[in-house]
């Protein structure tokens, strides 16, 4: 198929940035990303620079492909990040406008590439349990109940990518923060450091720039995890509970 | 060079302990005017980062990704080993360090083995005080399955994603310590040589991928944790950045890099559709729990699998190992596979593939049970093949997934370099010729969180190294190596893109040292790899410059680095004599096409010595002695 | 006082007050409107309900006094959100499609925007009467302020029926969003309850927006005639 794709390139944070159009051929077979390294070694056998993009592991868990294609997140198909999206998805003469995440808090590097280390920071700033190694009792003495548990993993399934706050109209971290947040809010083992967890979180959250929720949900919809919004509004109940006990 | 394992003396079972007695402790108050670089923060990188620092070490990690999140242990799927017996079904340290030695086809050192095993429960209760979210059953206990040819049920797993649940563990320890202060974190920062110092491990240079900085990092004692090097075959179940690069340079600093020949092949993955692929995915093996693998009894059978008579179908592993069926070993499911294809009697496209079917399962089960477990993969696949599984059997063909081989290192986990330690899949490891299912992440884990945070005490405390400063003669001049490189890399400017060499290369090793090897094969690889590598110096074209973010230039280092490791490869192919595992020479067969071992001359580590660029690497063997697992011929009929 | 200002400092402390503010304000509005209903029980009932609640003047101010400063909270709170927003997308993207989001909730700001507005215009309309005097002096029978007359020959001029009928569009579109993101902000919109609160919003914001423009359009047409007539 024949495609026409308008690609944000930028050479560095401190470059305006500007869409430029290539014209190219992909098969059915191929995903969106092999799709874009066969432009990309036109482009050098032309002698000129690459779209640089992020990406790993190919097979969406690693959470570095970013792409917003034709206004979407990852692509049009739910569930899928953009490295196991399908060119069979798009048809003969398709145009695809292809940008990178855009918030204050994942500033562009290059052509499509953000820095999402904020995310890093965030979960530095209480997103874990504070065991060191050894010393831990044996794991079946704390017994987690099945459905605690499930609801548990649904929220440690984020990979981390940034399509929540490429969605979201007001580019809020909220999806992200929460489904960690929620994670070790449902395990026993995440109790004691509980509220203390949610607002070093939020409040990092917030210091790194991103916005605020306003409920609109689009996070939930882009998500390629499909964690659910259930984990902001658990977020917001443990953050108001912080701030009443005054932890 | 000396290869001294320093395997401690006495029973197995008390080695470790009594190691651990003996060797020698850094007092705590010193411990933070130690620093220590680890390079990688896949599971074995972040577990040790995080432990060390835990201890009081000063840590400083790298890895190429923008997030130590995302290395490439978060793609694995199946579970983790450990030797808990919580089924009741009479597993035990001793049965889980037997089956490992045995499922290694008797190439792997027992006192290691050992100790993998006897921590691996440590692991377990670690990662659930983290809050990893391992599957429960309904009584709130932790689950297990079996998993990979194990006859007892001692894989832990968190759904599909038993990979990303431990590294989110690990991770989140990291960014605790980072949140401390203790490590300092440096993602897109690529090693790409390592500093010596009067013949120690002194520091490492950088390239910082964003701004091409070169840098130099001094410590104490430098840690590798950066992988396996599957990637050399261009297509494999790796992530797109996995490479040999870290322990490469190390190997031409003077660390020995042992069985480079021992990958893996893992039989379920997805057929590669057309030249366009850039890396295949893996379905999880415990598809095979239901799925039954056939391929027609007929050569070029074009027939659509629903109209091949149950008759005219060949359930070729049942066939052939009638007491493990579809649950054979990797290495042997993925020959078989190999096999049937060469025969003709391919599926799909090109005639690489055979069917996993699921309708007997379904039948059986139900299609609700079926969903339940392997929901996900169905979706995974029918995704990428646009084939509906419940409808029409699977499509899978074996490839590249794990890489055995790896740098040299002694009981301590320290390379032939004093103060270089390897760690995870990167060094030669503790699996020998063959993996079994689920016991990589316990390797990573075992190493990271309980096994070198010891043992570089031990190192620290006994050779007391001097922290060097970068501005030593042995910096600068490594650091002129890599700019040296770099530029010239960026100056060719000829007419081939790096991904046209590793494609070349990949196609070469994997035909001629992939999933069956022979003499002939591996000497003309030997021939051929030299004159691509000649090629792609005198005629790859890298646009930009460093001074930027490139992703071509860090990605022609690492295709250059591959070129160079193709052939020790193969090298290591060719010397090895015999079939084990994951190397199967096909001069080395039993008659009905089984491996044959020949422990006689091979029971031993190859461990290869740089001797200059194009000199022949130096042989050194480490001879392997087995007083607890009898040697015997590997069996799954 | 402190416990207020350090809520303000995070954006989830922010949302609470935003969301309590609102949930006073949608409250009020569905006990107003329910109040206003009564113009259909006559001028006697309309004018005594209307005496009864001016009877009690501290009440009154104290509930005049929640109310504005619930407002001005709720206008301060979304104006600082609004700004952290925009801050945090400083480039917008050349195409973006909305994949779950409702235009209620994407126009919250526009819609609160017109509802102040409203606001400001009502209150000089009917409290303060400062649009139409003559309406607003009118006395009933028993010497009451004549609230139905008001009320029913203001609305019979288009000019002043249209504007309310805009507005009570805007608050239908509001409230469609507001009031089940109240249960969000407080974190009870639970898997379980999600539909039914997100259902249970949407016909609160029917119920009051319709209840309103039942008087305005009742009058509009004529079916309730004024107490007395003012030429
Ligand atoms: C698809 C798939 C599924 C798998 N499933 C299982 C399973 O179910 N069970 C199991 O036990 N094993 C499984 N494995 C194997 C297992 O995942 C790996 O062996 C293991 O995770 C390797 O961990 P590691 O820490 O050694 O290295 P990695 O996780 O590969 O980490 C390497 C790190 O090194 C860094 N790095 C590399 N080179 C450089 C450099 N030059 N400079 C700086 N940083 C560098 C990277 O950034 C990264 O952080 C699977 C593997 C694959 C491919
Ligand atoms: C009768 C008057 C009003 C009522 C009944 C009302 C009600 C509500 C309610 C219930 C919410 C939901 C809170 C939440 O999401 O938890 C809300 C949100 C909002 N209101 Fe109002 N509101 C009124 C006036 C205003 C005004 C005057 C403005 C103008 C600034 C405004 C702007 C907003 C905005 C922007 C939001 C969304 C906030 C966010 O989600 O972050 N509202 N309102
Ligand atoms: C068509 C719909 C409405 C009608 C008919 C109506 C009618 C009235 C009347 C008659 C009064 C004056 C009462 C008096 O002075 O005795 C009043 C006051 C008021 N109305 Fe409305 N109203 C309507 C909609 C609204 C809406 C949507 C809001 C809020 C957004 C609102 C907010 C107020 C306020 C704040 C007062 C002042 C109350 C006070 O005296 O303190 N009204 N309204
Ligand atoms: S919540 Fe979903 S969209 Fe957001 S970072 Fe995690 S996986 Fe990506
Ligand atoms: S899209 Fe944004 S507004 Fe909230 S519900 Fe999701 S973070
Ligand atoms: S590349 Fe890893 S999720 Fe897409």
């Amino acid at each position: 198929m024949k495609l026409t794709l308008k690609v944000w390139r930028q050479n560095d944070p401190n470059d305006a940035g500007r869409f430029v159009e290539y014209k190219t051929e992909a098969l059915a077979d191929m995903s969106f990303l092999e799709m874009l390294d066969e432009l990309n070694e036109k482009l050098i056998e032309k002698g000129e620079e690459p779209v640089a993009f992020d990406h790993d592991c190919r097979e969406g868990i690693c959470g570095m492909c970013s792409l917003m294609i034709n206004g979407q997140p990852h692509g049009p198909d739910r569930l899928t990040t953009t490295c196991q999206l399908h060119m069979r998805r798009f048809k003969d003469g398709d145009t695809i406008v292809i940008e990178p995440w855009r918030a204050s808090a994942f500033p562009v590097v290059r052509d499509l590439v953000v820095d999402r280390s904020s995310f890093d920071r965030i979960i530095a700033s209480g997103g874990y349990i504070s065991v060191s190694t050894g010393g831990t009792p044996d794991a079946n003495i704390i017994p987690v109940p099945k459905a605690e548990a499930d609801t548990a993993m649904d929220a440690a399934a984020c990979i981390g990518c940034g399509a929540c706050v490429a969605a979201c109209k007001n580019a809020s971290a909220s999806l992200f923060t929460a489904a960690k947040v929620a994670h070790l809010a449902h395990l026993p083992q995440g109790q004691a450091e509980r509220y203390r967890r949610v607002k070093g979180m939020v409040e990092q959250m917030d210091a790194e720039g991103f916005g605020s929720c306003s409920n609109t949900y689009d996070c939930e919809a882009a998500c390629p995890k499909g964690i659910g919004v259930r984990f902001i509004s658990e977020m917001n109940r443990d953050y108001c509970k912080a701030l009443v006990s005054g932890e | 060079m000396q290869l001294d394992s320093r395997i401690p003396s006495g029973p197995i079972e008390k080695k470790w302990e009594q190691h651990r007695f003996e060797m020698k402790l850094v007092n705590p108050a010193n411990k933070r005017k130690f620093k220590v670089i680890v390079v990688g923060s896949g599971l074995a990188g972040a577990s040790a980062s995080a432990t060390m620092s835990e201890l009081g070490y000063n840590v400083d990690c790298f890895c190429f990704q923008d997030s130590p999140r995302r290395a490439h242990s978060i793609a694995a799927q199946g579970g983790i080993n450990a030797a808990k017996n919580y089924q009741n079904d009479g597993d035990s340290i001793r049965r889980l360090f037997y089956d490992t030695v045995k499922g290694g086809d008797f190439r792997s050192r027992e006192a290691n083995v050992y100790r993998l095993a006897e921590v691996s429960n440590h692991i377990i209760d670690q990662c659930a005080a983290q809050g990893v979210p391992f599957a429960r059953e309904y009584g709130g206990l932790l689950a297990n399955r079996s998993f990979g040819g194990a006859q007892v049920s001692r894989t832990f797993y968190a759904r599909g994603q038993t990979g990303q649940q431990l590294l989110l563990g690990a991770y989140q320890a990291l960014e605790k310590q980072i949140h401390v202060g203790s490590v300092k974190m440096h993602p897109r920062k690529e090693m790409l040589d390592l500093v010596l110092k009067d013949g120690r491990a002194a520091g490492i240079i950088t390239r910082d991928l964003v701004t091409g900085k070169i840098e130099r990092h001094a410590a104490h004692a430098v840690v590798l944790a950066t992988g396996g090097y599957g990637n050399v075959f261009f297509l494999s179940t790796n992530a797109k950045g996995s490479n040999v690069t870290a322990s490469w340079r190390a190997y031409k600093r003077g660390a020995a890099f042992a069985n480079p020949c021992y990958t893996q092949i893992h039989p379920t993955c997805i057929p590669v559709s057309g030249d366009h692929q850039s890396k295949l995915t893996l379905m999880s093996e415990s598809l095979r729990n239901d799925g039954r693998c056939w391929v027609p009894k007929q050569q070029g059978d074009k027939r659509a699998p629903g109209q091949i008579p149950e008759s005219e179908r060949d359930y070729y592993l049942e066939r052939k190992y009638p007491s493990f069926g579809n649950l054979a070993p990797r290495d042997i499911a993925s020959r078989a596979a190999k096999e049937v294809c060469d025969e003709g009697r391919g599926v799909g496209p090109g005639g690489k593939g055979v069917y996993l079917d699921f309708s007997a399962a379904i039948q059986r089960l139900g299609k609700d049970v079926i969903e339940q477990r392997y929901g996900n993969l169905f979706e995974m696949y029918e995704r990428i093949t646009d084939e509906n599984p419940y409808q029409v059997p699977m499509r899978i063909y074996p490839a590249v997934h794990y890489t055995m081989g790896g740098l040299w290192v002694d009981y301590n986990l320290m390379s032939t370099i004093p103060g270089l330690h390897v760690i995870g899949e990167a060094n030669f490891s503790d699996h020998g010729a063959n993996r079994l299912g689920a016991s990589a992440l316990m390797q990573g884990l075992a190493d990271g969180y309980f096994v070198l945070p010891y043992t570089i005490g031990d190192y620290l405390a006994s050779k007391k190294p001097e922290l060097v400063s970068t501005d030593d003669a042995e910096f600068v001049a490594t650091e002129e190596a890599v700019t040296g490189k770099l530029k010239r890399l960026l100056s060719i400017n000829g007419k081939r893109t790096p991904q046209s060499f590793h494609k070349e290369l990949g196609k070469l090793v994997w035909e001629k040292c992939g999933m069956a090897r022979n003499r002939a094969g591996l000497q003309e690889a030997i021939e051929r790899i030299p004159a691509l590598r000649e090629e792609f110096w005198a005629d790859v074209k890298v646009p930009g410059e460093n001074q930027e973010l490139n992703q071509s230039l860090e990605y022609a280092g690492r295709v250059a680095d591959f070129l160079e490791f193709g052939e020790l490869m193969c090298r290591d192919a060719l010397h090895r004599e015999e079939s084990c595992g994951g190397h199967f020479r096909e001069e080395y067969q039993t008659e009905d096409g089984e491996a044959k071992r020949n422990d006689e001359d091979f029971a031993y580590v190859a461990a290869w010595e740089y001797a200059g660029d194009g000199a022949a690497p130096v042989l050194h063997k480490e001879p392997l002695e087995f007083e607890n697992v009898h040697l015997a011929t590997r069996s799954y009929k | 006082m402190n416990g207020l200002s350090k809520a303000m400092s995070s954006t989830v402390g922010t949302k609470f007050m935003v969301a309590a503010t609102g949930a006073i304000l949608a409250l009020f509005v569905l006990g107003h409107m329910a109040g206003n209903l009564q113009i259909f029980l006559g001028p006697d009932t309309f004018n005594h309900y209307a005496a009864t609640l001016k009877g009690m003047p501290g009440l009154l101010w104290i509930a005049r006094l929640v109310l504005l400063a619930a407002l001005v909270l709720h206008v301060a709170g979304n104006m600082k959100l609004r700004g952290r927003n925009s801050a945090a997308r400083p480039v917008a993207y050349a195409d973006k499609k909305p994949l779950a989001s409702t235009a209620y909730s994407r126009t919250m700001m526009v819609s609160g925007l017109i509802l102040l507005a409203f606001i400001v215009y009502h209150l000089a309309h009917f409290t303060l009467g400062l649009l139409y005097p003559g309406f607003y002096s009118l006395t009933d029978a028993e010497g009451r302020h004549d609230v139905y007359s008001m009320v029913v020959l203001g609305f019979r001029e288009p000019l002043v029926a249209i504007p309310y009928l805009i507005a009570m569009t805007l608050l239908f579109s509001h409230l469609a969003h507001g009031v089940a993101s109240v249960f969000q902000s407080f974190g009870v919109r639970r898997p379980a309850w999600r539909d039914g609160i997100d259902l249970a919003g949407r016909l609160f914001a029917i119920v009051v927006a319709a209840g309103n423009i039942l008087i305005v359009l009742a009058c509009l047409a004529g079916l309730i005639e004024p107490f007395q007539e003012v030429l």
